[in-house]
């Protein structure tokens, strides 16, 4: 197999190096290659967001970017948002106001949110709803995602 | 005091993994030796195969293997009829036609299959795909319901003498003779159009097949883990306890995910059986708009017939309906739409022919609705065509017309999609439809704030509309119960979930049965090594059908415990309570044992059993109800729109339900939230678009619009009535389509309701701004 590419990322706070073909996804990579799972794929052209990870801190589309382009680049994935024993107030207020019905949308969502709330911490329910309107969720209607933000909102203003 | 805990609002057990990227979904599985597979699909909608030249994609570094359908030999066949037509109904005429693994001869719809690449990864097996070559001669497209019954139209399927797929009679006392009694006879023809479901997840399968151990690991995004394990052990010459199928977590069903035997379900298990190795298939995007089930192309020529001050004496529907290819599905969806035509009304004579028709296009199973959207939408229109008329008001005509709260078991006399006779079981009508009308304050919108508005030259809308929804149908579900020794308790069904918090919901239902913490309660779904019996996750039933089954299992374990605490209490059974993990005497709490102990004594190491005897504190059981539950609703919009972009904005929303008992408020306002967002989609934004060349035009979320946070209202705002269900201990009907199906009748009263200065009638669904605008242009 010719040409490939030594990549060097950090994806939540890790350094990988691994050889990668030009062509492959970033999404690829992180799922298949790092075995990240949590960040999903919903369409390959960008528009449901379900992809969305955190590029060097900005929320980006993973299915439309190859691994290569991220080459030096930090990455978050939602796997580096919390954990089981320590979810992010974001994570938790999402399941305290349901937020999630079958998860798939959510990895998405956290990304782009927790980035949203570090520049934003104090939305109006109308910045928010704009905040997440690059993001497709089919099962919530997005009433209650909305809702888990404005929770999360106020715990970490108060933390 | 036992705690409750049916009614509650508890937080889902399930979601600290999903929220935190730790869940199983299918694309997930990576498994060494795994191998990818990718599609050749047919881009013509109707041709015949002259050739197909694989040797190229063969050659390509990284490929294992390419089929075609003559590679599969004796064990190519087409997928079975999952759903037979209604034997109770007379004359009823079905050509039953199913799809194949791999196309041998003529292609049917667009997007059909005609090869498999098997290679190291998906980006190999892709580029193998594009060095297929195949010849096609293309046939002319079958791709209009009405040109497809004509004389002359091309034939989808040559064996058959027309495109005609089925025909269905149902009656119900003399329409004709109503007809004749009548002050008013209207006649309208609708035109309603098909949706897609779009989940988040598209469809993939991970078939293992250990040759080793003779074993066949399936990981599949279905809502039908069973059937499919029993299915596929059949076509595979195998005994059913060498499959096993797994549903894990899945991004969104929504229906399309419960049709069977798609033509990657029969062929990737078995290409695993070939090469014996893993194989891995994922839908992309574009595939899942031609290759995963649409429904909701009908053409209706209505006729309802009333008295001057607006009752019906009687309805009449005539309708065609595109089945697609092929029809798998028998005739579940037109039987909803019949079923759903006389909606919650006392309509004492009706009529309805139903005309399947093959086109070739994707096949058509239920999406969220599965046919009922249609016939609300009809009866809905109709009678806000026949208010105008009669110049009676739209919540008059209802309210005189509703089914009455004491008539009810209320038999309409036709057969459902359960081939039974359509009773509704309870309900009350005109309770729900006043509370909707409370809640939006319709009385004081309509004689205050709307011509004030109107007179500032804003075209604002309101509506009211109400439904009901057939849910809770049979056969069964089953689920097995178990206390262990850790105090905790296992729950485990066939039965699969799609994000409707089945693992909070039926563990609620335990827990109200053993007193143990809802996060103590660990439900295992969707995996027949776990528990083989049971049909799916369909048609609103999960609450009624798992939920009282899991009661019932539930129920039996409480029994066991209770016996034996008492003996090993010394006390009578009536003086023990189940509460926080632990049976105790009433009166004297310090009395008790943990049902973790009580567990392992249930569980002898040593010595005799009585006969009779069952180890453990276990117990299985199923519910098969004798028919299914009615739950109805009503929902209301007040809504702006813009004559000169057609834009709108919704101001109020609101959802009155009756589901029944409710199991989690949480979990059905967050059903009635996602319902409503897919009905407002397919009200106003979302239509699938063909060419008559069967070729779809919008197969892209670029150009199929789903509904995003900006399109929904600010707040849906849900009420509730209750009328328990008789047919079920729990008293449960299901509400996991109801959000959907009364929204596009409401959109189009409210549309027309807005645009009361423009002489238009809205007579087909789904709309949008494109089509609003058309239709106001020609009036």
């Amino acid at each position: 197999m010719d040409n490939l590419f030594n990549l060097s990322i950090t994806v939540n706070g890790v350094l990988y190096e691994r050889q990668v073909e030009p062509r492959l996804l970033l999404s690829d990579f992180l799922r298949h290659d790092l075995g990240l799972t949590g960040t999903h794929v919903g369409c390959e052209h960008g528009v449901c967001g379900a992809c969305t990870i955190q590029f060097d801190s900005q929320p980006a589309r993973s299915c439309l970017m190859f691994a290569v382009m991220a080459h030096g680049h930090r990455i978050t994935t939602v796997e580096g948002l919390g954990t089981l024993e320590k979810l992010h107030p974001l994570q938790e207020a999402f399941k305290e106001e349901h937020g999630l019905q079958c998860g798939f949308c959510t990895p998405g969502f956290l990304t782009t949110l927790t980035s949203f709330l570090e520049e934003n911490p104090d939305p109006t329910e109308e910045e928010i709803r704009e905040a997440v309107s690059g993001n497709l969720c089919r099962c919530t209607g997005y009433q209650h995602i909305i809702g888990s933000v404005k929770l999360a909102a106020e715990k970490m203003r108060t933390n | 005091m036992a705690k409750k805990f049916i009614g509650e609002r508890v937080r889902r057990n399930e979601d600290a993994r999903l929220l935190t990227g730790q869940a199983l979904f299918v694309d997930d599985i990576e498994i060494p030796g795994m191998l990818h597979a990718a599609f050749k699909r047919s881009d013509y909608a109707h041709a015949r195969i002259l050739s197909i030249n694989v040797s190229a994609a063969r050659d390509l570094p990284g490929v294992h293997a390419v089929y075609t359908a003559a590679d599969m030999g004796e064990d190519w066949a087409p997928g079975p009829p999952l759903v037979s037509p209604p034997p109770s109904v007379k004359d009823v005429t079905f050509y039953s036609r199913r799809q194949a693994p791999l196309v041998k001869d003529v292609i049917r719809h667009a997007g059909e299959t005609l090869a498999v690449v098997i290679a190291e990864s998906r980006y190999i097996a892709e580029d193998a795909v594009d060095e297929i070559l195949v010849e096609y001669d293309p046939l002319p497209v079958v791709s209009d319901l009405e040109k497809a019954l004509s004389a002359d139209s091309p034939l989808v399927h040559d064996d058959l003498e027309s495109n005609l797929a089925a025909h269905l009679n149902q009656q119900k006392g003399d329409y004709e003779s109503a007809k004749k009694q009548a002050d008013v006879v209207i006649q309208r023809r609708f035109h309603l159009d098909r949706g897609a479901a779009v989940a988040m997840e598209n469809r993939g399968i991970v078939a293992h097949w250990d040759e080793k151990a003779k074993q066949l690991t399936i990981w599949d995004t279905t809502q039908a883990p069973i059937p499919i394990r029993n299915g596929t052990a059949s076509r595979l010459g195998l005994s059913e306890n060498q499959v096993r199928v797994i549903a894990p977590f899945i991004g969104g069903a929504f229906g399309p995910k419960m049709m069977m035997f798609y033509p990657e379900e029969m062929l990737i298990p078995w290409v695993s059986v070939q090469l014996c190795r893993p194989i891995k298939w994922i839908e992309d995007r574009r595939e899942n708009f031609y290759a995963t089930t649409s429904e909701r192309e009908q053409v209706h020529e209505v006729e309802i017939a009333l008295t001057k001050d607006g009752h019906i004496l009687g309805l009449k529907d005539d309708f065609l309906h595109d089945t697609g290819a092929f029809d798998p599905y028998g005739l579940t969806l037109p039987l909803n739409t019949q079923c759903h035509l006389m909606g919650p009304y006392n309509i004492p004579n009706f009529s309805s022919q139903c005309t399947a028709v093959f086109t070739n296009k994707p096949i058509v199973t239920p999406v969220r609705g599965a046919g009922r959207q249609q016939g609300i939408y009809i009866i809905e229109r109709m009678l806000d065509i026949s208010a105008a008329e009669l110049s009676i008001d739209p919540t008059v005509i209802r309210k005189m017309n509703f089914i009455p709260p004491d008539a009810f078991p209320f038999n309409n006399t036709i057969v459902d999609q359960a081939f039974t006779p359509l009773i509704l079981d309870s309900g009350n009508f005109v309770a729900v439809f006043e509370k909707a009308a409370e809640m939006i304050g319709y009385e004081k919108f309509v004689k205050e704030e709307q011509p004030r508005l109107r007179a500032s030259g804003k075209h604002v809308g309101i509506a009211l509309t109400p439904f009901i929804e057939t849910t809770g149908v049979g056969p069964y579900e089953g689920a097995r119960v178990q206390i262990e020794t850790n105090g905790k308790v296992n729950v485990v069904t066939g039965y699969g979930t799609q994000g409707q918090g089945h693992f909070t919901m039926l563990a609620q239902i335990v827990s109200e049965q053993l007193g143990v913490a809802v996060q103590n309660v660990r439900v295992v779904t969707g995996d027949t090594a776990e528990f083989h019996w049971g049909t799916g996750t369909f048609a609103s039933r999960g609450a009624v059908v798992m939920g009282n089954a899991v009661h019932a299992a539930a129920s039996g374990v409480r029994k066991k415990v209770l016996k034996l605490a008492s003996k090993v209490l010394s006390t009578p059974e009536e003086e023990l309570e189940l509460v926080d993990g632990v049976v105790r005497i009433a009166d004297v709490p310090d009395r008790s044992i943990s049902l973790g102990e009580l567990s392992g004594l249930a569980n002898p190491l040593r010595g005799a059993v009585d006969p009779g005897f069952e180890p453990g504190l276990e117990s299985t059981d199923y519910f098969g109800p004798q028919s299914g539950t009615t739950a109805s609703g009503c929902h209301g919009m007040i809504l702006e729109v813009d004559p000169e972009t057609m834009m709108v904005e919704i101001k109020r929303y609101v959802a009155v339900e009756d589901c029944g008992r409710v199991i989690n408020p949480l979990i059905v306002e967050g059903q009635i939230h996602g319902g409503v967002s897919m009905g407002l989609g397919n009200a106003y934004y979302e239509k699938l678009q063909f060419d008559e060349d069967g070729q779809i035009l919008n197969a892209s979320l670029a150009d199929y619009l789903i509904v995003t946070s900006r399109e929904m209202p600010k707040k849906v705002e849900t009420g509730h009535w209750e009328t328990l269900s008789p047919l079920n201990q729990l008293g449960s009907k299901g509400v996991g389509e109801a959000g959907a199906i009364p929204v596009p009748a409401l959109f189009a009263q409210a549309l027309q309701n807005a645009l009361f200065d423009h002489k238009f009638e809205i007579l087909e669904t789904p709309l949008s701004p494109n089509r609003l605008f058309e239709l106001l242009q020609a009036s």
